[in-house]
């Protein structure tokens, strides 16, 4: 492996005509990746944070999610029996394992079945909380970590995604600046997800269909207030 | 200003009327123009197939021919892209050449685009009655963007309607030698350019290549289709007289 | 993957004979969909720009970035292995699995994969690999390789998925042949599901690769291959070197071309960064994190004319925008990738005797480039491929005869000029009647498909000087 490893690396350098222990480089490139500067960002989502939740909403539609607002935490448990209802889904739902979402009020409604951890097959519906929001494209960020396992995102036949609206942010670049903020000492998550609508299917005769073989249906929460202790990240 | 008219081959050997229709047109535009016999080929079959050494060859005594003109012009976007864009790249190893490469190219154009963008034409005195149709032939609109110009001298032509063709800017197969190499590709998608030209309506297919127009005419021949081809020059410069490419030069009757 | 690309003439004439294939390339709307996407993003042209900067630096530095990659990568719990070649790079995920006890692997989309051949190499060691990406479970199950890089089974009709449906899913107690897409969509997640709750092993391909954090890239539509990699015991990235970007504001630059070049979307629905297996804390998530990274000819391109399409980020704009491709479809080229990429890749990985016509099956139109999102000069090295096949004499005889024939009167103006108007003279006055050639002897490949309209006659040059001799000023 490693007489790979060397073979490749002097192959690379030998094309480039480059030496190796080239210090005046290596330290352009450690550089080039410690600043990590932006490039350009398209204009389309600076925009200040009420229009960058407006445009999140509307881009997040376009891709076939659907949103619904509430004021505060304590609304969510009522919006997410409202989004089963309107599909006429199974009342019963698998948590993440969040504290701002376990900590709600969801025995004081005892026709909805809560079961909190990883997705196993046959979960009807999932709730996860959301890292950001990015309204240049409608798209979720989905950071896995102990309090919110991956499988939630993608076995579920429906997503709900809680997502605080001071999570909103407008370009990519702003989420990668939080994210990084998160992260104690560089270590970043086993995944992060960018989901941008429900799950779908081009592949017989071109023709688009939904729930391929992620989620069939995202629903989007958008809580006005900032109640998962968490901060901005 | 001298122009020097680099006839192409294809129009010297199969279609001179457009080369006639050329001079008519940058002498009417204010140009002196000149046709040096020196001229053969721009060196682009040599090119394409890989046989840079040949290309070289037509190149250099392309470049020495032309170069003490004010500008060249020619009658086809393949093949003044040839000059504009190519003969750098044929010399990139060879920084005189290179040079005059590039000196050469600052000052090569493509016919219809010279008379707009350099003689500042907008508008020609022609009659054209009827409906046409454009194909944009690639070299032409790639490397040269050509695009605007022939419409905007069409849009004078009187009684002309232009039809803009669906898939104006797909290829219509002909590429030099992969008509050639490839006729079962080059013939379909000759083909379906065709049914594209046939949906327009039109009665008459203009372009700036004859390699393109002849490759066209050829198949709306073989289909029996009676939509007329022509260089664009040929409209333009009121010569439209001549019969179509493709059609007899000589009546049946009286031979 | 077995070649065919030497009988690409022979694939040709047999696609463009294949109504059934005919018939599915028209419903293809990939044009419309990027047009679209690209008129709503007004910096999309600048963000090539910066797109092929970013890969252009990267492979400039290829030494260094996949030496930090490396780094990042293994300190976050991730394994590397370096692989030459395809016989390595399959060893190396054999390894793996055997040393888990893998009976099922999931998959990702994966063209390196295709190009090494992991399935049939898996099969033949009795572990059973499961394409996930709907297209790619189709053409698995009738036994053929893809036909698009990102929509492998574009050449497919519905009624042919339903007929692959109703053979293989038998199995499953299913025995309805399926009419509308939404059944047979229905049919694939239920099956699909429970392989990839079974599988031991998932593997997926990488879009990028991160020297920042050592992180893998997949885009997907579809979320398989998140399913393929959270479920099993191992996830397993099967990577090429020149996926490198250095940062996550450099993937994300270029992420917002590939979506918009490949199907018009302003984002894929799943965009996934992988960073290592999971974590002590985590509750779900692979065991084991492998990247295989694969060389199998690629860095040998470094600092050659062909460096440019190490910048390919496999959106297939390329290819959709073809005029050869939309014709003949994607199996004609014989091998992992068609188009425009293919011909100029192919003769790279397998060589230009095996490809040769992959190159030459083009007119240039230029079509190719002026949709790359990373900007690579494709026509120019279709054109240095065809050069190389000159200089080893690799063209048919009868050509490169025609041509240095040619190119002799070229050189040549009197001899050309005295010549040629012979010749025109003479097909003036055959063809005047008719004005155009049904058949012309030495033109058969053109009289095959189309008329010869007739010369005019006289040459321009003739008739020009005859007019300045007789006085014309």
């Amino acid at each position: 492996m490693s007489e790979a490893r060397d073979q490749i690396l002097d192959g690379v350098r030998r094309a480039l005509k480059r030496q190796a222990g080239d210090d005046v480089r290596k330290a352009s490139v450690d550089g080039r990746i410690s600043q990590h500067r932006r490039n350009l960002v398209p204009k389309r989502a600076l925009l200040d944070h009420g229009a960058q939740i407006g445009l999140f909403v509307d881009m997040a539609e376009k891709a076939a999610a659907t949103t619904a607002r509430v004021a505060h935490y304590a609304d969510i448990p009522d919006a997410v029996i409202d989004y089963l209802k309107r599909f006429n889904l199974p009342h019963k739902i698998k948590l993440a394992p969040d504290p701002a979402l376990t900590g709600l009020s969801w025995t004081a409604r005892p026709l909805l079945k809560i079961e909190t951890g990883i997705a196993a097959p046959g979960d009807s519906a999932s709730v996860t909380p959301a890292f950001a929001g990015i309204a240049e494209t409608g798209t979720l960020m989905l950071l896995s970590g102990p309090t919110a396992p991956t499988t939630l995102n993608f076995l579920p036949e429906n997503h709900i995604v809680v997502l605080t609206e001071s999570r909103v942010v407008g370009p990519f670049e702003d989420a990668w600046d939080r994210a990084r903020t998160a992260q104690r000492d560089g270590a970043w998550p086993r995944t992060v997800n960018f989901i941008t609508g429900p799950s779908r299917s081009a592949d017989i005769e071109q023709q688009l269909q939904m729930g391929a073989h992620g989620p069939r249906r995202l629903h989007i929460i958008l809580v006005a207030e900032d109640g998962d202790g968490q901060g901005k990240g | 200003m001298r122009v020097g008219l680099f006839v192409t081959c294809l129009v010297d050997l199969f279609r001179p009327t457009i080369g006639f229709a050329a001079v008519k047109l940058l002498e009417e535009a204010g140009c002196e123009v000149e046709v040096p016999s020196a001229q053969t080929c721009c060196g682009q079959p040599a090119y394409n197939s890989g046989d840079k050494g040949d290309a070289k060859d037509i190149a250099r005594s392309v470049i020495e021919t032309f170069e003490p003109f004010d500008f060249v012009v020619a009658p086809s976007g393949s093949c003044a892209g040839m000059i504009k864009t190519h003969y750098i790249e044929l010399f990139a190893d060879e920084p005189r050449w290179a040079q005059r490469s590039h000196d050469l190219a600052r000052r090569t154009y493509e016919l219809v685009s010279f008379l707009v963008d350099v003689c500042g034409l907008d508008a020609v005195d022609a009659r054209y009655p009827g409906s046409v149709t454009y194909h944009d032939s690639c070299s032409g609109l790639r490397e040269l963007h050509v695009k605007s110009q022939p419409r905007r001298l069409l849009a004078s032509v009187r009684d002309l309607t232009l039809t803009e063709l669906p898939g104006a800017e797909i290829c219509c197969g002909f590429g030099g030698t992969f008509c050639i190499k490839y006729p079962e590709i080059s013939t379909r998608m000759v083909a379906d350019k065709v049914k594209d030209i046939q949906a327009t309506g039109a009665g008459t297919l203009l372009a700036g290549d004859l390699g393109c127009l002849l490759n066209m005419a050829g198949r709306l021949r073989r289909e029996g289709c009676d939509v007329k081809a022509r260089h664009v020059a040929e409209v333009l410069a009121g010569m439209s007289d001549a019969p179509a490419i493709g059609d007899p030069t000589v009546s049946k009757l009286t031979s | 993957m077995q070649a065919t690309s030497r009988n690409f003439k022979k694939n040709v004439h047999a696609a463009i004979n294949d109504a059934t294939l005919q018939r599915a390339m028209t419903k293809l709307g990939f044009q419309a969909a990027r047009a679209a996407a690209v008129s709503r993003l007004p910096e999309f042209d600048k963000l090539r720009d910066q797109a092929r900067d970013i890969k252009n630096h990267v492979l400039e530095n290829l030494d260094l970035y996949l030496e930090r990659y490396e780094a990042e990568m293994t300190r976050r719990g991730g394994q590397l292995h370096w692989c030459r070649t395809a016989d390595e790079a399959r060893a190396a995920v054999l390894e793996i699995c055997r040393r888990l006890d893998a009976k099922i692997v999931t998959k990702g989309k994966s063209m390196v994969g295709e190009e090494i051949g992991i399935n049939e190499f898996l099969e033949a060691n009795g572990i059973a690999p499961v394409e996930t990406d709907l297209g790619e479970y189709i053409i698995q199950l009738r036994h053929e390789p893809p036909s698009h890089i990102i929509a492998p089974a574009v050449h497919l009709t519905k009624d042919q998925v339903a007929d692959a449906f109703l053979e293989n899913h038998r199995q499953y107690g299913k025995t309805r042949r399926l009419e509308e897409a939404a059944d047979l969509l229905a049919e694939a997640r239920e099956i699909l599901r429970e392989k990839f709750i079974a599988a031991d092993v998932g593997i997926t391909g990488a879009n990028f690769l991160i020297a920042e954090t050592g992180s893998s890239v997949i885009v997907t539509n579809e979320g398989n291959g998140d399913l393929t990699q959270n479920l099993t015991k191992a996830h397993i990235v099967l990577a090429t070197p020149e996926k490198l970007v250095p940062t996550l504001e450099d993937a994300t630059t270029i992420l917002r071309l590939l979506a918009r070049s490949a199907t018009g979307q302003e984002m894929s629905v799943y965009t996934t960064f992988s960073t290592g297996p999971r974590r002590g804390e985590d509750l779900d998530g692979p065991g084991e994190y492998h990247v295989i990274l694969v060389d199998n000819g690629r860095t040998a391109l470094l600092g050659t004319e062909f460096q440019d399409i190490l910048r390919c980020i496999r959106c297939a704009a390329c290819i959709n925008h073809c005029p050869v491709y939309n014709t003949i479809g994607g199996h004609a080229y014989g091998w992992v990738y068609p188009g425009p990429i293919g011909s100029v890749l192919t003769p790279a990985l397998i060589g230009i005797d095996e490809a040769g016509d992959l190159p030459n099956a083009s007119t240039l139109c230029g079509r190719c480039e002026s949709v790359c999102p990373m900007r690579i000069p494709l026509p120019k090295m279709l054109r240095h491929w065809r050069e190389k096949e000159f200089e080893k004499g690799l063209a048919p005889k009868p050509f490169r005869t025609g041509l240095k024939l040619w190119a002799w009167f070229a050189k040549r103006p009197r001899l050309y000029h005295f010549g040629s108007r012979m010749a025109m003279k003479l097909l003036g006055i055959l063809g005047r009647g008719r004005g155009s050639f049904r058949h012309l002897p030495l033109a058969r490949g053109w009289t095959g498909g189309r008329d010869m309209p007739a010369p005019e006659g006289p040459t321009f040059q003739s008739l020009w000087a005859a007019e300045r001799k007789s006085g014309r000023t």
